[in-house]
């Protein structure tokens, strides 16, 4: 019997406002514990909520990026539980009336485009903070954290495989990104996942009781706590057993879900409107003005890439994965096109100015850059790389001043102390060797200690150019031009 | 000169001239608190330091020859609901026995732009819950014109303390009646303003769409003289509507003519007192001799009132009120027993609470329970949209509507307090208007056979607060009841 798995996710996304949903204290992540509070947002009796604009803002912005209908009047609700980070002991959120309704997000997956649908979208408070200090028989609340706008995005059952997962957890981030609505740092918090997981025999159409799982703090344990909880289904399923609907907990030592304890699940939130807070209307117009600020998304940046610049798919995606890339990519082409305005050529068959310089851009991006972020855990805004820098590099490469592998060998030093790629070049003498007198020096060592090689090459074995190539590269410590010393090379076996 | 005995205006007219100071008013007031109070129990805390030392400050603004305020330098007190920086505040209820708070209301910080001295904080009914000023975890609140009964609730403290000249003027909260019903009963002035009217940022809310803060006065000209001072909108206070305040002092006028007087059947019906039917219809009457235009209205949905209310106010009350647990400010349990988290909210909750305070979050919780929400929570919602609906076609033909305020004068202490739905009934006339989000006043409009007050609604148009001062001036100016006081001393 084949199972298929039935998944949908909840996300909570803090919204990047500076100041607080409903009072006027400062976001800022990582501040002292309780230095950014006041007596609205820490519950004080008689105090009130007043909805922070800019975060209405993003909602809608957020509602239309992700294809939602946006609710005219938009209303407040309270959602009452009782937990010590939670001041008032209710989170203001919405239940009936949400920003956005029946939206969906399209992602391409192996097979082709799938539309996610997404059942709604609404903005709520975030709760602040229980610490507990080791050792220590009390625990302590942060409010810091109470009372930051997130935005909750809830899709309907419509994933089916992990890949799936993965893939609209990616472009979901990107669309948020882009919009300039959260910075998504899920190590800050600031984007969190909760998965609501089903599995059922393929073909059939009923839905299984759901499990939903808790506490998912990166797209790594998103991923593995959904495809335990899969397999945990299925085996469940193979042996005749029922899969409750119940609420676990990803447990990431143990890589494993376990059940909450029931007290930590018996919730009933009483939701009831907000009386302290009236109705919301979004005007036609509003949602008009904000449709007009909406910067390019993911998706549209992805194919204009592709026409513009004449980048492959892959390219394009690779750039446009996240907005600073693509940003970083677009700024930099513009440097590249003031510097070398002959290399611009009209595209033909399109009748559209295609860049040169885009695919070697993109190639250092993607590349050396991209690895480079990568190993180190970083974005490119972190780094002291800037498009000038880059465009730098490209040139000196471009007009034989050094080679590729020389420049790949100081990128690090330029993404980490911003150094010019001259001053590199003239602080370590590295231009490139064109002359061939000192090259034909360095091949005549190369093939005399190297007569294996030069045997098999002889011999029909011609993948050995390579390894002597490398090794008059080693020897000129890298400056050698490796097309001259190629051919040198092949002219020295030649005359051997 | 027994200057205690004064209204605002009649003070200010003095300070102005400098024939007194704020100084002299304050102390002759503390004077006679210090005296009687102990009678009364009007107050919970007096907060005579920083009184004295605002009537300082208003005393030296006078000698300086700037003009004042009207309620610059007079002695006001203040319901215990109402956030006070610096000065406990205590909502009546163990709970927050130790709570001082480190923000002012928006009305509170009005007062302090004004200098008006705040004496302290007054007697009520814990977390303005009910209606005898008996609920109150500091003792039950006595009437100044029979010590054997109560003053009514929850703003028991503020109408007692006015009406015994132990304050000028005072500000408390009304959700069901809490304002008028005492009012009514310690026959002082008693103002309901419009929902939004009034910011209710620092008031400690029960619940938040029903509660207003209202004022207690001695006369209807100070009335208007105070709703000047707090009325206007809040960017605090999303609910408090961005509407121009008029000066209500220019409505003080004494005219009745082409006024149109509505007077709803429903509001007479069966468990009315004797006395109280008569006064008031003694009090219509008047009107018709001051050439009004008397019409009998019907506000059929008045009988499911109260029943409405007591789904929503404990609703939104149970949610109000979760967010005393002893975590963050108030009462924690010091039992050493405890064990965990739940325990210590449980304990908590049951050492800070009351038993009204406790049945309402109880009522509250199980209306808003998953599964009743609609039959309870939804459906009063609805009936409240059809109670509101009866006023607003009233409305179209007639200007003011005249009803009693209590169904009965001042009962005994502990009378009903065993009886919570012959308590709940006592609001039955004051909580539709709640209900409907409308401004109404009290103001005294007769005596029972034993001599206590008896008052008279006045229910206006939405933001309309002006007609019902002028009604409420006319019929005070035609009549003697306001001059009558309670004998104390």
């Amino acid at each position: 019997m084949t199972y298929e798995p039935i998944i949908g996710l909840e996300i909570h996304s803090e919204l990047a406002t500076a100041t607080k949903l409903f009072c006027s204290c400062p976001t800022k992540f990582g501040a002292p514990a309780n230095s950014q509070v006041c007596p609205i947002c820490m519950g004080h009796p008689g105090t009130l909520p007043v909805v922070n604009e800019k975060a209405v803002e993003y909602m809608v912005r957020t509602a239309l990026a992700l294809n939602c209908k946006i609710a005219e009047i938009t209303t407040f609700d309270r959602k009452n539980y009782y937990y010590p980070d939670l001041p008032k002991n209710y989170q203001v959120s919405q239940q009936y009336h949400p920003f956005g309704k029946d939206g969906f997000l399209e992602i391409k997956t192996g097979n082709g485009a799938k539309r996610i649908g997404l059942d709604n979208i609404h903005l709520e408070e975030d709760a602040g903070k229980n610490v507990h200090p080791e050792g220590k028989s009390v625990s302590f609340v942060d409010i810091n954290r109470a009372g930051i706008p997130l935005v909750e995005i809830v899709t309907k059952p419509d994933l089916r495989d992990v890949e799936e997962v993965e893939i609209f957890m990616n472009d979901l981030r990107n669309i948020l990104l882009y919009t300039g609505v959260s910075d998504c740092k899920m190590q800050e918090g600031s984007l969190r996942f909760e998965a609501n997981i089903s599995v059922r025999e393929r073909g059939q159409n009923y839905m299984p009781p759901r499990v939903e799982i808790k506490n998912l703090n990166s797209f790594k344990i998103v991923l593995s706590a959904v495809k335990h909880e899969i397999g945990r289904q299925m085996k469940m399923l193979e042996k005749k057993e029922t899969v409750l609907r119940e609420t676990r907990l990803w447990d990431d030592e143990k890589q494993i879900t376990r059940p909450m304890r029931s007290k930590e699940e018996a919730h009933d939130y009483r939701y009831f409107p907000e009386p302290d807070l009236p109705p919301l209307f979004i005007s036609q117009e509003e949602i008009e003005k904000i449709k007009k600020e909406l910067p390019e998304l993911p998706n549209a940046r992805k194919e204009r890439f592709a026409v513009d610049y004449g980048l492959t798919e892959y390219d394009s995606n690779l750039l446009t994965s996240s907005k600073e890339m693509a940003d970083f990519f677009e700024e930099s082409l513009k440097v590249f096109n003031q510097l070398h305005p002959v290399r611009n050529s009209p595209d033909i068959a399109s009748g559209r100015t295609i860049s040169n310089g885009a695919k070697e851009i993109a190639n250092w991006l993607i590349g050396p850059v991209t690895r480079y972020l990568n190993e180190h855990n970083i974005s490119i805004k972190e780094t002291k790389l800037t498009p000038e820098l880059l465009v730098g590099i490209t040139t000196y490469v471009h007009e034989g001043i050094i080679n590729q592998n020389t420049a790949k060998n100081i990128l690090p030093e330029i993404l980490e102390k911003g150094k010019s790629p001259e001053e590199l070049i003239k602080e370590k003498g590295l231009t490139q060797v064109t002359d061939e007198g000192e090259i034909s020096r360095a091949v005549d060592k190369v093939l005399q200690a190297n007569q294996q090689a030069v045997k098999d090459f002889q011999n029909g074995k011609t993948e050995t150019l390579g390894f002597l190539v490398g090794q008059v590269m080693k020897i000129t410590k890298g400056k050698a031009n490796p097309k001259i010393a190629g051919e040198l090379i092949k002219k020295g076996l030649k005359n051997l | 000169m027994e200057l205690y005995k004064l209204t605002a205006h009649e003070l200010h007219k003095l300070l102005s001239e400098k024939k007194i100071s704020s100084l002299e008013i304050t102390e002759s007031i503390y004077g006679r608190i210090e005296k009687l109070d102990k009678n009364i129990n009007s107050y919970i805390t007096l907060a005579k330091e920083s009184a004295l030392q605002q009537a300082r400050k208003a005393d030296k603004k006078i000698s300086a020859g700037g003009k004042i305020g009207p309620l610059s330098g007079i002695p006001v007190s203040i319901k215990d609901v109402i956030s006070t920086k610096n000065i406990k505040t205590t909502c009546g209820s163990r709970m927050l026995e130790n709570y001082i708070p480190i923000f002012d209301a928006t009305v509170i910080e009005k007062f302090k732009r004004e200098n008006t001295v705040i004496l302290g904080k007054t007697n009520m009914d814990e977390f303005a819950m009910g209606s005898s000023t008996e609920n109150s975890a500091y003792g039950a609140c006595r009437n100044p014109w029979d010590t054997s009964t109560i003053p009514g609730g929850s703003s028991g403290g503020s109408a007692a303390c006015v009406a015994a000249d132990l304050a000028i003027m005072s500000l408390g909260s009304d959700t069901g009646g809490s304002v008028r019903q005492p009012a009514s009963m310690c026959g002082v002035v008693g103002l309901k303003p419009t929902y939004g009217r009034v910011s209710r940022y620092g008031l400690l809310a029960f619940a938040s769409s029903l509660d207003q803060i209202g004022t207690f006065t001695k006369d209807v000209e100070d009335t208007a003289i105070l709703l000047n001072i707090i009325a206007g909108h809040d960017p605090l206070d999303s609910t408090s509507v961005a509407k121009e305040v008029p000066d209500y002092t220019k409505s003080l006028k004494n005219d009745a003519k082409k006024l149109k007087i509505g007077v709803p059947k429903e509001y007479f019906a069966e468990g009315i007192h004797q006395e109280v039917k008569k006064s008031i219809q003694n009090a219509v009457e008047t009107f018709k001799k001051l050439g009004a235009e008397i019409m009998e209205i019907s506000l059929p949905h008045t009988e499911y009132a109260v029943a409405t209310f007591y789904i929503i106010a404990p609703a939104e009350a149970s949610s109000n009120l979760a967010r005393y647990v002893g975590v963050n400010f108030g009462h924690r349990t010091r039992d050493k027993g405890i064990g965990n988290i739940v325990d210590m909210y449980e304990k908590t909750r049951d050492e800070g609470f009351g038993n009204e305070v406790k049945r309402r979050i109880m009522l509250g919780t199980y209306a808003l329970s998953s599964g009743y929400y609609e039959a309870y929570y939804l459906k009063a919602s609805k009936v409240r949209t059809l109670i509101k609906k009866d006023f607003d076609e009233a409305f179209h033909k007639c200007d003011v509507i005249l009803t009693p305020v209590s169904p009965t004068p001042a009962f005994k202490i502990g009378e009903k307090i065993s009886d919570p739905l012959q308590m709940y009934l006592s609001d039955i006339f004051t909580i539709p208007i709640n209900l409907a989000g409308l401004p109404a006043i009290s103001i005294p409009c007769g005596f029972s056979n034993k001599g206590l007050p008896i008052g008279l609604q006045i229910i206006g148009k939405p933001f309309d607060e002006e007609k019902i001062l002028q009604t409420a001036y006319t019929f005070e100016q035609n009549t003697e009841f306001h001059k009558k006081k309670p004998k104390i001393d």
